[in-house]
């Protein structure tokens, strides 16, 4: 194969290692089936349509494939969980919300590739046995939205799509359904209630996990786009080749997406794990701005727990434990998760110390505040507390007790909501206070202390605490 | 006046439902997109409308309403612009966007409210909103103006010459 020619400033770097955003920039590629058959598309769909369903599955079981958008979870093993003997429809749903702060990959995919998204989704639904499949696309990809109903229309009349695909007795029809502006549509029971026409209030699990009880109370899974994509190239190239790409454990390649203060924003797919953040900031991204230097990094999402610059992570145990600066972390589930944090959906967040971190942390907590459903006291009332905290910290109208009434409202969040927005609410106010309290009580003023709390409300609050 | 939705509409519609083949309920949500598209906004007729063709109680179609941030129950400009407000673009300078797309189409935010988000220029032509992140965040400062979508917005002159 000759090499892809990429648009002129859009080439991916030499570090990364393109699969599922091979052709995102190709100067030679558009959205048509016909671009995506010249270059064997549909022939994985085909070759699955000849195979045991259950063997697909523990193809994708035995590459390690991890989910890509939030939580790392095995995608086979998930499929798995669909109940034996089960004999209610099945339902597939690709999480196409992306809508997790500092995420911005599963948009390019939909508008430059839709037909690997479609590819991926169709050998999924045949493993795992559904016969409708839904893309929830957030609102705010209007575009997107048209380019894969496009794509699904002409995948159907090719017969990717519709009744007894391929001639193998197998039927199967996607919809695209769009969302309405709001971040919990992402959370899966959210977004299924979304789909059922509902406010879209999570569910509680147990029991509503989606495998077991989800659309129409059915068993459901939901995938991220991501995650999706690279269920194609799993059959494509076999799952130990697959597996070979990446760590153990953190096998196969995912997108990362950088933002914030660095020079070369972007996504950038690279091997599990074999890239380092310091890799990623200084090499990849062309690293911190002239003058600058790190203050910290969110590396996975606006809910992933912040790392500050000057930490020294511990990681492995025994013999094997290891000390790491924030460079030295290799961008893998495991590790982040050992230096405390999360991989969460890929999505880097890089802070200079030209930033007030108390004008960062009240940002991520204004769109918490906004976001959440509202259905648990602790997520609804905290989230706005902390807002409002941080909105005083920013005005210099804080005293510093005020810190230590953020940092404890959100520990009454998290762990005790129905769903995992709580956590992702309260990580950040946890660990912005852990790791930047000074900065926080540099912003407040001693001297406002008296105005806010007297002494009976002071010891009744640490009573509550 | 009336509320009176034109035929072409009302096939696209139920062309929409036939996608729900389990529950029609589920096609609140692209019944209102629809809707919204049309007339600008959802206002109470177009509730009872949706909530007619989809045989619920106007109540389950106004309680996602009220829910969803991209439903709106007032008129916007000819033109309506979300800016993008959370972090990244934030750190690229999407308030500054924000007061520089004020000043230039003579909006006024000072009334707006978490229940009434939006501000309308006094002219009819242009409203404008936050929005939370649009997931593009590595080309901040971003915003969509209509159903456009304008990364690294830099040149606020250029940007609404092209929706006078
Ligand atoms: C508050 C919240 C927001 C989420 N937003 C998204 C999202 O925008 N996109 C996404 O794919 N997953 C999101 N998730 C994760 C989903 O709930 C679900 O785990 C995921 O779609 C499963 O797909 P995967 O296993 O392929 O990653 C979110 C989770 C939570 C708790
Ligand atoms: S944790 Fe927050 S977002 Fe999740 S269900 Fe409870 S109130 Fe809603
Ligand atoms: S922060 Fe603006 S697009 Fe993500």
């Amino acid at each position: 194969m000759s090499a892809i020619q990429y648009r002129p400033g859009k080439e991916p770097h030499p570090k990364e290692h393109r699969v599922v955003f091979k052709n995102v920039d190709r100067a030679d590629w558009d959205t048509s089936l016909k671009t995506y058959e010249s270059e064997g598309g549909y022939d994985q769909l085909k070759k699955a349509l000849g195979m045991e369903p259950k063997t697909i599955t523990e193809e994708v079981k035995a590459a390690g494939l991890r989910g890509r958008g939030g939580a790392g979870f095995p995608a086979g093993m998930k499929w798995s969980f669909l109940p034996p003997n089960n004999d209610k429809p099945v339902y597939l749903i690709c999480n196409a919300d992306e809508s997790e702060p500092g995420t911005f990959k599963d948009r390019y995919i939909i508008h430059q590739d839709p037909h690997q998204l479609i590819e991926g989704m169709a050998i999924a639904c045949f493993a795992t046995g559904a016969r409708l499949a839904y893309i929830y696309i957030r609102e705010e990809f209007p575009e997107g939205a048209q380019i894969l109903e496009k794509a699904i229309a002409e995948a159907h009349k090719a017969g990717y799509l519709g009744k007894n695909i391929q001639g193998s007795g197998f039927d199967l029809e996607i919809y695209v359904h769009r969302g309405a502006g709001a971040y919990i549509c992402g959370e899966e029971t959210g977004l299924i209630e979304s789909l059922e026409g509902k406010r879209p209030y999570p569910r509680i699990k147990p029991p509503y996990f989606p495998a077991a009880m989800g659309l129409y109370l059915c068993p459901t899974i939901v995938n991220n786009v991501e995650t999706l994509c690279h269920v194609k190239h799993i059959l494509e190239i076999g799952s130990e080749a697959w597996a070979k790409t990446g760590t153990p454990n953190n096998t196969g390649t995912r997108i990362l997406c950088v933002s914030g203060d660095v020079k070369k924003p972007g996504y950038y797919e690279v091997q599990v794990g074999k890239v380092t953040m310091g890799e990623l900031i200084n090499d990849m991204c062309g690293g911190l701005k002239e003058g600058r230097e790190l203050k910290a990094v969110i590396p996975g999402g606006s809910s992933a727990k912040v790392l500050r610059a000057d930490e020294v992570f511990t990681v492995g145990r025994g013999d094997g434990a290891r000390e790491l600066t924030i460079w030295d972390i290799p961008m893998d589930f495991d590790t982040l998760a050992a230096c405390g944090s999360m991989a969460g959906s890929g999505g880097v967040i890089v802070i200079d110390d030209s930033r007030s971190i108390s004008w960062v942390l009240n940002n991520i907590n204004n769109f918490y505040a906004h976001e959440s459903c509202g259905q648990c006291t602790p997520c609804r009332e905290g989230s706005l507390w902390m807002k409002k905290i941080t909105d005083r910290v920013v005005a210099g109208k804080a005293s510093p007790s005020d810190i230590d009434t953020l940092d404890s409202v959100a520990r009454n969040i998290d762990g005790r909501t129905i769903c995992a927005f709580g956590e992702a609410a309260s990580w950040p106010t946890e660990s912005f206070v852990e790791k930047f309290r000074d900065e926080l009580v540099a912003d407040t003023k001693p001297e406002l202390e008296d105005d806010f709390l007297n002494a009976e409300a002071l010891t009744a609050a640490a009573n509550l605490r | 006046m009336s509320f009176a939705v034109p035929s072409d509409l009302e096939k696209e519609i139920d062309d929409r439902i036939t996608h729900y083949p389990v529950s029609k309920r589920s096609a609140v949500l692209p019944v209102l997109h629809a809707l919204q598209h049309h007339f600008g906004y959802i206002e109470e007729a177009a509730v009872e409308w949706a909530a007619a063709k989809l045989e619920l109680e106007p109540i389950q179609v106004l309680e996602v309403v009220t829910f969803y941030p991209g439903f709106r129950q007032s008129a916007p400009g000819k033109c309506h612009i979300r800016v993008c407000r959370t972090l990244s673009c934030a750190m690229a300078g999407s308030y500054e966007l924000m007061d520089k797309l004020c000043e230039k189409t003579g909006i006024d935010r000072s009334g707006v409210t978490h229940h009434d988000p939006i501000a309308v220029s006094a002219d009819g032509k242009f409203s404008i909103e936050f929005a939370e992140c649009l997931a593009s965040c590595g080309t901040g400062p971003v915003c969509l103006v209509n159903d456009d979508f304008h990364e690294a917005v830099s040149d606020v002159d250029g940007l609404l010459s092209q929706y006078q």
